[in-house]
């Protein structure tokens, strides 16, 4: 069917693998060229991407250099920015996301994986991964129209009577706050937290539960001494993770969040994220200079979200060595 | 000694306990989620929401036919540009991706996966709105391609990484050139695995709000016209859930069903592809 190599097999045997595979077919040629071409996009978007952003924030840059993380002047008719209030609001609302997601999504990752009946695990492990599929904009949705009202009946109220004395629930509660754009974060990342702990926790060789069980350990004595300090970087990558996709959600901490250029230690007062500015803001920047601000922020977002995913892959490499994390997540 | 063991007991007791109330209230939360979309959306459902365009504000009645074909649109166009370089890239990456560059590929994948969505948004419209003067469907379908492109190529890696080589060395035995071998033994036998990785990743960008933003803009009316501002699903839902009305509300409501539907249609899809092949997943 196909013509014989070109070349003698002896020439070949001392030839490079490269070469032979290249001598042997034009097809093959072909075929690796146009794979190649397709795979080099990938690093040509991702150069054209922070050099577009580079470029188009230059004049922000230039003009506030380094004063533009830390003022909290926002002023486009004057034509002053500062990006503190978002940095503050985005590190914010995703620690608070942190707080309440991380509990519960290892809480997931360790029932389904050690305490779980068997029947159950598949069904849960699906419906969990479903919350990821929820899209961003029907959280949103969901937020404006249950969890506001929610808070604000039962949840607000309560956090009041035990924590009032603190700073952190000061102030009049009109709904949209960080608490609400934090609590709507934290649903969304639990399925992310929880799909990657998962794997982690899997990753675990057996050997390390029947240790500590065949030592008379219980079986949460056998999780929480000998399964999870195994897989802890595994897991602290898995809850950066989390992190990198809470900084970097946009709308619906946008509808919840109250979009206030503020900073301020209560949790019920509106404020404001990078990404929910520049969704908000971008299509109503009418100078060069308020478009270039919020285009610094932007870079900023970005680099910030790369820096936590690749500390989160590297640190679950460590345990689950190669996979793509998250990429599988729904 | 005794009253130890008895603390021991009881601590597992409740630690067992609290992980399965933690699992409960993670499903509770989608629970809530697509019961009270069911609930307050379901009775807006009727035929002049599917096939009526948006009435002036203000105004009842109307529907959103205008975003459910906008999402087609703009989803499938995405789809003929992310698809083959996806697709393709993770072959490469699966192939020929042991040298430096499959090492540079991977890692810009891993990081464009994390890239927040308005990111991309926002470098669309300089890359495409800008230069051509206006909001267009393309533009948004491009950003939607970008987003979906370095998911696609990790896992059609990693698909076609879990066919057995003794398949790729009997074919390449049998005088198989390897291009040959690569499309119709090696990727075939992922056929299921890619399927479903495209699906997954469809899903994920046919609920995207935020590239759209900037990129296909919305429209009130119907346009199918892929160079012109068009209307998305979840565009929609955005302007009609922030807005002042209640009938806004109502149709919001509807239109997220719409969407959620769309996607866990997908999702289950991309199930079912799957077990097709390797009998009960993971």
């Amino acid at each position: 069917m196909t013509a014989l190599p070109i070349e003698p097999v002896a020439t070949a045997a001392q030839e490079p693998r490269w070469r032979l595979l290249r001598g042997v077919n034009v097809g093959d040629r072909v075929y690796r060229g146009v794979l190649t071409v397709l795979a080099v996009t990938l690093p040509l978007l991702l150069l054209a991407l922070v050099g577009e952003l580079v470029v188009s924030a230059w004049p922000a840059i230039r003009r506030f250099g380094l004063h533009f993380l830390w003022s909290s002047v926002w002023d486009p008719v004057a034509g002053v920015f500062g990006a503190a209030p978002m940095i503050f609001g985005t590190l914010a609302s995703s620690l608070i996301a942190l707080l309440i997601a991380v509990p519960l999504a290892l809480g997931v990752s360790i029932f389904l994986t050690e305490f779980a009946p068997k029947w159950v695990r598949q069904p849960i492990a699906f419906l969990v991964e479903l919350l990821a599929a929820i899209p961003s904009v029907v959280y949103g949705l969901w937020g404006i129209f249950v969890l506001i009202p929610f808070l604000r009946s039962t949840v607000v109220p309560t956090l009041r009577a035990v924590f009032g004395w603190t700073p952190f629930f000061d102030g009049v509660f009109y709904g949209n706050s960080l608490l609400a754009g934090g609590v709507i974060l934290a649903i969304m990342i639990v399925p992310y937290i929880a799909a990657v702990s998962r794997e982690v926790l899997l990753a675990v060789p057996p050997s390390q539960r029947e240790a500590a069980l065949g030592m008379g350990a219980t079986r949460w004595e056998a999780v929480w001494t000998a399964v999870v300090p195994y897989g802890r970087s595994g897991l602290i990558g898995a809850v950066i993770l989390g992190l990198g996709r809470a900084l970097g959600e946009t709308m619906a901490v946008t509808m919840l969040i109250g979009n206030r250029h503020d900073i301020g230690l209560s949790v019920l007062q509106p404020a404001y994220t990078m990404a929910a500015a520049i969704a908000n803001e971008f299509s109503e920047a009418t100078t060069n200079l308020y478009l270039s601000a919020l285009f610094e922020v932007g870079l900023l977002l970005f680099v910030i979200t790369v820096v936590v995913n690749a500390l989160a892959r590297l640190l679950i490499w460590q345990v689950a060595r190669g996979t793509a994390v998250g990429s599988r997540a729904l | 000694m005794n009253a130890r063991r008895v603390r021991r007991r009881v601590v597992n007791g409740v630690m067992t306990g609290l992980v399965g109330v933690l699992s409960f209230l993670a499903v509770l939360s989608l629970i809530l989620i697509l019961g009270n979309l069911v609930v307050k959306g379901a009775s807006s459902l009727d035929w002049n929401f599917f096939t009526k365009n948006p009435v002036p504000a203000g105004e009842s009645g109307g529907g959103v036919a205008n975003a459910i074909v906008g999402t087609g649109i703009i989803v499938g166009l995405a789809c003929l540009i992310g698809l083959p370089i996806g697709i393709g890239a993770g072959l490469y990456l699966a192939e020929f991706g042991s040298g430096r560059l499959g090492w540079t590929v991977r890692f810009v994948a891993d990081v464009l996966n994390g890239t927040p969505s308005i990111v991309v948004g926002i470098f669309a419209w300089t890359w495409l709105v800008k230069p051509m003067g206006h909001f267009s469907a393309l533009a948004g379908a491009v950003a939607l391609a970008i987003l979906m492109v370095p998911m696609l190529a990790r896992t059609t890696e990693e698909m076609v990484r879990l066919v057995p080589h003794s398949l790729r060395e009997a074919a390449l035995a049998l005088g198989y050139p390897r291009w040959r071998t690569s499309l119709r033994i090696v990727a075939r036998t992922a056929l299921a695995g890619i399927v479903t990785g495209s699906l997954v990743g469809i899903a994920r960008i046919a609920g995207e709000t935020a590239p759209l933003l900037f990129t296909a803009l919305g429209n009130l009316n119907f346009s199918t016209h892929v160079l012109e501002p068009m209307q998305a699903l979840s565009l929609q839902i955005y302007q009609y859930a922030t807005g002042p009305f209640d009938e806004w509300h109502r149709l919001a409501w509807a239109a997220a069903i719409v969407l959620m539907g769309l996607v866990l249609l997908l999702a289950v899809a991309a199930r079912w592809a799957i077990r097709q092949r390797h009998g009960a997943a993971r």
